[in-house]
């Protein structure tokens, strides 16, 4: 493999990688929302 | 087999092992993932709203990765046919940008986790469904009906009328009859829009051995059965208006895009040499994206308004 073609093909996958990274941190988020709507606004005043 | 010194797209080594961010999102046909979210939606703001407005807009991002999924996972498998077709072969895997095991595996996480996610914090009426529409696009449509029978398109074509539904159970927890006719009127938009499409690239299709309506019946019959199902859509288009759920507006978008799409199949029945009849299933194809757009950008705007101000 050409350097050049090396450097392109580390490009994608350094770039692929931010991707992935960024659609893991959105289900994190995805699943924080999804837990504050299912357990309410008043979750901090439940009988223990 | 000798392979004569000819290097086909589809047999072009993956050198760069794993394509672009570009490559993943083409992957997942963007264009009919739009049209899927947009239908989708409708379902959803139709519904009584119960659903708070946080998980709905997961529904949404989770029916936009399920149809991704979908267009992924059929790229995996029809990448042999991809290749032959001019239409199909700058699609990443034939372009060998992505390899098959890549698109294979990027459609079956994102499938996986689509329904998966809607099923756990929406509800599992919707996830169930998303998986239904998956699971029947992939196995029903692209693998078993595409490239045996010339009905492919037809009965494949309930995997793309399934989003109202989808959206309507995110909403709700349950299938309803509005969503049910919002169904029917992709259902039966769906073989007069491929078919206008397969009228002018029929060559393709025999090419890739795809038997599409015009390659096993001839045009003729292809012309015959579009004035026959946009005569059945038509009317059935103005259902929502008769139910209530949509509303003047609606009605009067709903007649006059459907005499326009009428008219347009006519002259597909009528024009049927040379260029001009390329021409005029050309124009039906083009349309009839910007009429099921137009019944579901009446309803949504109705629905929007009446929701804004009460």
């Amino acid at each position: 493999m050409e350097q050049r073609e090396q450097q392109e093909w580390e490009r994608r996958r350094r770039m692929r990688s931010i991707a992935i990274a960024l659609a893991l941190a959105a289900l994190a988020v995805i699943f924080f929302v999804a837990t504050i709507v299912w357990l309410g606004g008043d979750v901090g005043r439940r009988k223990l | 087999m000798a392979n004569l010194g000819i290097e086909t797209p589809a047999l072009a080594p993956a050198r760069l092992a794993g394509g672009s961010v570009g490559d993943f999102v083409a992957l997942m046909k963007p264009r009919v993932m739009s049209l899927v979210v947009f239908t989708a939606l409708t379902g959803m703001l139709l519904a009584p709203q119960g659903q708070h407005p946080a998980l709905a807009v997961i529904a949404l991002v989770c029916i936009a990765a399920g149809a991704g999924a979908s267009g992924a996972l059929n790229m995996w498998y029809d990448a042999d046919i991809d290749a032959l077709m001019q239409r199909t072969a700058a699609r990443p895997i034939p372009r060998g940008r992505v390899t098959p095991e890549e698109a294979l595996a990027f459609g079956a996480v994102l499938a996986v986790g689509s329904v998966t996610v809607l099923g756990v914090l929406v509800n599992w009426t919707a996830g169930g469904l998303l998986a239904l529409t998956i699971a029947f696009y992939l196995f029903v449509y692209t693998m078993w009906l595409k490239r045996r029978t010339p009905q492919n398109i037809v009965i494949g074509g309930a995997a793309g009328a399934f989003p109202p539904m989808i959206g309507w159970a995110a909403m709700t927890g349950s299938a309803s009859l509005e969503g049910v006719v919002l169904f029917l009127i992709i259902f039966l938009w769906t073989p007069p829009h491929f078919w206008a499409l397969a009228l002018y690239r029929a060559r393709d299709y025999e090419r890739a051995g795809v038997p599409m309506l015009p390659v096993v019946a001839g045009p003729e019959a292809t012309r015959r059965q579009i004035v026959v199902y946009a005569a059945l859509l038509v009317p059935l288009a103005l259902v929502p208006a008769f139910m209530g759920f949509g509303g003047p507006a609606y009605a009067i978008g709903a007649i006059g895009l459907g005499a326009v799409f009428l008219a347009l199949a006519l002259q597909v029945w009528r024009v049927r040499e040379g260029r001009a009849a390329d021409r005029a299933a050309r124009r039906l194809f083009g349309f009839s994206i910007l009429y099921l757009f137009g019944l579901f950008a009446a309803l949504l705007a109705e629905r929007s308004l009446a929701l804004w101000f009460g």
